[in-house]
């Protein structure tokens, strides 16, 4: 699936704040790999990490320790040319459509500065095309109703239109969209969706979606994989349809169990993983072990309250950092060989339809 | 400019505030060149009373008042308009250098702000300006100019800082458009309002300060201008005649009424860099 | 039985720089006794505007142009755009209550949560301190709180669901008959989001009240509603009981918005966004406020706004003169619309 090495990766990579009430692990060694062309899901709830960990994908946060690689140099460690190369090749898309275009510039100017800069056009001229093609490219037809306005006359998924087209002035190889749907309302989210994957398909631009939405995960991530994170960890790493049908970390099966759906009989008699207890750990106290035992219905005394579970392979795509997911998971392989983790996961469409 | 004239014209008192700074701006540089000075004295005609030959009366040496109310205005404004314009340049630059560079360069310059904002500035003026003797504009300008940089410098910290970690800038920042891009082209325009309407305040401030030293007499009297006038008007004790209450209070109202547009016109203009408030 | 709030035709107007904006149209609904009703809609579809207007807490710039708000308890009726200050102050925490969608602001962050609940009830005639103090202990009780441990607290000491369950329990002092919900579980996360569902369905069970909640989340509707109304551009444009707006939608936007959002388990069927983008509710399109973005549209739908009426469901209302064509491609099937649509 991978054609040579990952395009970028984090290699055991932890990242520390310092608050006044002492220094919090936002990102605790994780490790993520990232192909060309491909999308991911970074899913969890609020403090989980997902956002920094959006953020040191991006090199705009630099690690604590660990390596960011980006095809195959340490971005931290390279220089001259490699940084820039890097930097460009990587664009952040924001979350908040109000805050994310400056105010006092209009479309055109937000597009045509960085091709101008980056000598992408000679002319004001050619810029203009060139902006005139990328709104195109991003559904903001025709452009030129669009070229004048100013942020405040675009609505909030124009906004985040223009800062997708404003991210491929530089032709990124990576977008990181943090949140980039969940503050437009609902009724355009699939639109903007489907936008970044036609990115994808058409450019073999490799995205990274940031998300707290499950369903909005569930469905970007069709074809790709979700990395579920809870307090600064990656707990489970599969792809997306194998994840939502059989969720191997009690976390992430709870979650499911959990969100509510759009659909009354199936949200109302939704299997659940009912907590141990409703509080989410504080960042600055940490329980020892897995940081969910508390609250895991299956943690095991004397292993879980002791043992840090690393994310674990258990066959195919998967991996999960649980103890007791990785030692049924395993037997579970060796007891009927490597058949049932070699099923074509990637085969959405027979799997549909069978959760519930 | 039409539409910088449409979106005042919604302000009135800016509007009246513009048509203010305009006449005296007028009246300070281009009537001279029409009106020639009429700089003898004539003690035939001292402290005459307003008439047709004199609509402000005259002086204690029998000159022209509105003669030198004309040719009184361009050292006050030049003086004011450089003393912001040095003051704002000062704050500007090195409020977002020390925002932007941050450690050291930063502290250096927050410690230096605050001694100058913790000093009593008037008691400072006087004693500058009796060691130095301002006798030409530019001296004046950059003796009141150093002594007003600091509280927009602390302001423009201020919005650099907050700026800087808008989500538009962090883009810019990934775009590598550059720091002179993100200065200049991302985060000043945010800012031009809030820069001009202190350059406009920081002119009034100027022109208290430059009157004020004039009136006590600290600075070298030459020439002629509305504090000058003033200063003069006090000093050969013309509260004391009737007919001359024209001549001690052509100044005031020249300086007043200046002022007061200047401080019009900057109520107004918040709306003028709004690009919400721009036609669409 | 009369229902226990009835709305008809509200209108609620904003002055604003560009004109009167209307943000609530003719909007009409019952809520019944023991009933859940789930207002859905978009940003800018009049759902907040209407659920203030029903507590006559809208802000200066509005007003309600037209209509009544009905509120029934022990037989008598009672219209709540006529009571005078006294009456309103009684109204709304004894008949009922507003949980507000952000619950920090919805508190005074410098006193503690004993002193809120104390004011409250002092401000409602409760002068008995002790009974007070009891009755705080049995609701914090009821919504899964350690009441020693919370009334002690401030709001900013407790965590987002925390406060939101206080808030629940605050709206529960004067045993309302209708709770009014802003967008209870919005900014909260997942599991604690469950949690609230749970407390809130459970709390119904025990208490009895009706519930009237608001939210731009189709799958709160899903859980809790016994019946939806989904609105677009200030205007009710469906009324169905929760499985008829989910399985058999009559009104092309409640198609829209149901397509709009995937679920997380079971089939993804049809995903789709609306095209276009809500209308300007200063100078709404002529006709259905849905039809530029409706592709059913006809040139009758610009000819005049489309009246609510009776679809071939009971108890089913949608303001489309194309329902039949609707009918014809959803039918009746007990199947989300997605995968009907698929």
């Amino acid at each position: 699936m991978t054609n040579g090495s990952p395009l970028i990766r984090l290699v055991h990579v932890t990242r520390e704040f310092k608050t006044p009430a002492g220094v919090i692990k936002a990102v605790d060694d994780v490790s993520l790999d990232l192909d060309r062309g491909e999308a991911i899901c970074l899913v969890g709830e609020s403090g989980c990490g997902k956002t920094t960990t959006g953020r040191l994908l991006a090199g705009l946060l630099r690690p604590t320790s660990g390596e960011l690689l980006f095809e195959g140099n340490d971005v931290w460690r390279s220089r001259g040319a490699d940084q820039v190369r890097f930097r460009r090749a990587v664009q952040l898309v924001h979350q908040d459509p109000y805050a994310s275009l400056n105010p006092v510039r209009t479309v055109e100017q937000v597009l045509a500065a960085p091709l101008r800069h980056h000598r992408k056009a000679q002319t004001a001229k050619q810029a203009r095309a060139a902006a005139r093609s990328l709104l195109q490219r991003v559904g903001l037809t025709p452009p030129d109703d669009f070229l004048h306005k100013f942020p405040h006359q675009l609505s909030g998924g124009q906004r985040q239109r223009v800062s997708i087209a404003r991210a491929l002035t530089v032709d990124p190889r990576v977008i990181v969209a943090d949140e980039a749907v969940s503050m437009v309302d609902v009724s355009i989210r699939i639109t903007l969706l489907d936008l970044l994957l036609g990115l994808r398909d058409e450019f073999g631009v490799s995205i990274v979606l940031i998300t707290h939405d499950l369903a909005v995960a569930r469905y970007f991530g069709r074809a790709g994989r979700i990395a579920v994170m809870y307090l600064g960890r990656v707990v489970e790493l599969s792809a997306t349809q194998e994840l939502i049908d059989d969720p191997a970390h009690p976390y992430a099966t709870a979650l499911i169990g959990a969100i509510p759906e759009a659909d009354p009989d199936l949200t109302r008699s939704k299997q659940r993983l009912p907590l141990k207890s409703a509080d989410v750990p504080s960042l600055l106290r940490l329980p020892p072990g897995c940081s969910f035992h508390p609250r895991c219905p299956r943690a095991e005394a004397g292993l879980c309250d002791v043992l840090v579970p690393a994310l674990t392979p258990i066959g195919g795509t998967r991996s999960v950092a649980c103890h007791v997911a990785v030692r049924e998971r395993t037997a579970l392989a060796a007891a009927t060989g490597p058949f049932r983790f070699d099923l074509p996961w990637v085969d959405i469409d027979k799997s549909e339809g069978s959760a519930g | 400019m039409i539409e910088t004239l449409r979106l005042l014209s919604r302000r009135p008192v800016a509007l009246i505030g513009l048509g203010g700074v305009i006449f005296f701006v007028l009246l300070a540089y281009v009537a001279p060149l029409v009106v020639s000075l009429q700089d003898a004295p004539d003690v035939t005609s001292v402290y005459l009373s307003p008439s047709l030959a004199h609509p402000l009366g005259t002086d204690y040496q029998g000159r022209d008042v509105l003669n030198q109310i004309v040719h009184g205005g361009a050292d006050i404004l030049t003086v004011a308009f450089l003393a912001a314009f040095i003051s704002t340049a000062i704050a500007v630059t090195f409020g977002s250098l020390s925002a932007t560079l941050g450690g050291r360069f930063d502290a250096a310059t927050l410690g230096l702000t605050d001694i100058v904002l913790t000093i009593p500035q008037l008691i400072v003026l006087i004693v500058v300006a009796a060691i130095v003797h301002p006798s030409s504009f530019l001296v004046m300008a950059v003796i009141l100019a150093l002594l007003q940089w600091a509280s927009l410098l602390r302001q423009v910290r201020a919005q650099v800082l907050s700026l800087k970690e808008r989500d538009y800038v962090e883009a810019a920042r990934s775009l590598d458009l550059g720091i002179f891009h993100i200065i200049f082209r991302e985060m000043l325009p945010n800012m031009t309002s809030y820069i001009v309407i202190h350059f406009i305040l920081a002119m009034t401030q100027a022109i208290y300060a430059q009157v004020g030293l004039i009136i006590l007499g600290l600075v070298p009297l030459s020439g002629e201008n509305w504090a000058i006038m003033l200063y003069f008007a006090r000093d050969q004790g013309a509260l004391y005649f009737r007919d001359s209450l024209w001549y001690i209070l052509s100044p005031i109202l020249a300086i007043v009424l200046f002022q007061l547009s200047l401080v019009s016109l900057a109520s107004g203009l918040e709306d003028i860099f709004n690009p919400r408030l721009r036609a669409a | 039985m009369d229902p226990i709030l009835s709305v008809q035709e509200l209108s609620v107007e904003y002055a604003t720089r560009r004109g009167a904006l209307r943000a609530a149209r003719d909007v009409s609904f019952d809520v019944e006794s023991g009933e859940t009703v789930a207002i859905i809609g978009e940003s800018g579809s009049g759902k907040t505007t209407l659920a203030v207007a029903l507590v006559r807490l809208l802000p200066r710039n509005a007003r309600v142009s037209a209509g009544a708000i009905r509120f029934t308890r022990d037989g008598i009726t009672r219209d709540v755009l006529r009571l005078d200050d006294e009456e309103l102050r009684e109204f709304r925490w004894r008949e009922c209550a507003l949980v507000f969608q952000s619950a920090l602001n919805a508190f005074n962050p410098v006193i503690d949560i004993w002193s809120q609940f104390l004011d409250t009830a002092r401000a409602h005639g409760m002068k008995d301190t002790k009974a007070v103090r009891d009755r705080s202990f049995e609701l914090l009780d009821l919504v899964h709180l350690d009441p020693e441990r919370v009334l002690r607290a401030y709001p900013h000491e407790l965590s987002g669901g925390m406060r939101q369950r206080v808030l629940i329990a605050l709206g529960l002092l004067l045993h309302p008959a209708l709770l009014i919900l802003d967008e209870p579980t919005t900014a909260l996360d997942i599991l604690t989001q469950r949690a609230i569902i749970d407390l809130l369905r459970e709390l119904r069970t025990k208490l009895g009240f009706s519930m009237l909640f608001i939210s731009h989340d189709l799958s709160l509707a899903a859980e809790l509603a016994d019946r939806v109304v989904t609105m677009y551009a200030g205007r009710a444009v469906e009324r169905a009981g929760v499985e008829d707006l989910f399985y058999r939608p009559r009104h092309p936007y409640s198609i829209g918005l149901l397509r709009a959002v995937p679920r997380v388990t079971g089939a993804l069927g049809s995903v789709a966004s609306i095209p276009g983008s809500p209308p300007d509710l200063i100078s709404p399109p002529p006709g259905c406020p849905y039809h530029p973005r409706c592709p059913l549209a006809i040139d009758a739908c610009l000819a005049a706004v489309p009246p609510l009426l009776p679809v071939d469901m009971p108890r089913h209302d949608a303001a489309c003169i194309r329902w039949q064509e609707v009918a014809r491609t959803i039918g009746t099937a007990e199947r989300h619309v997605a995968e009907k649509l698929a």
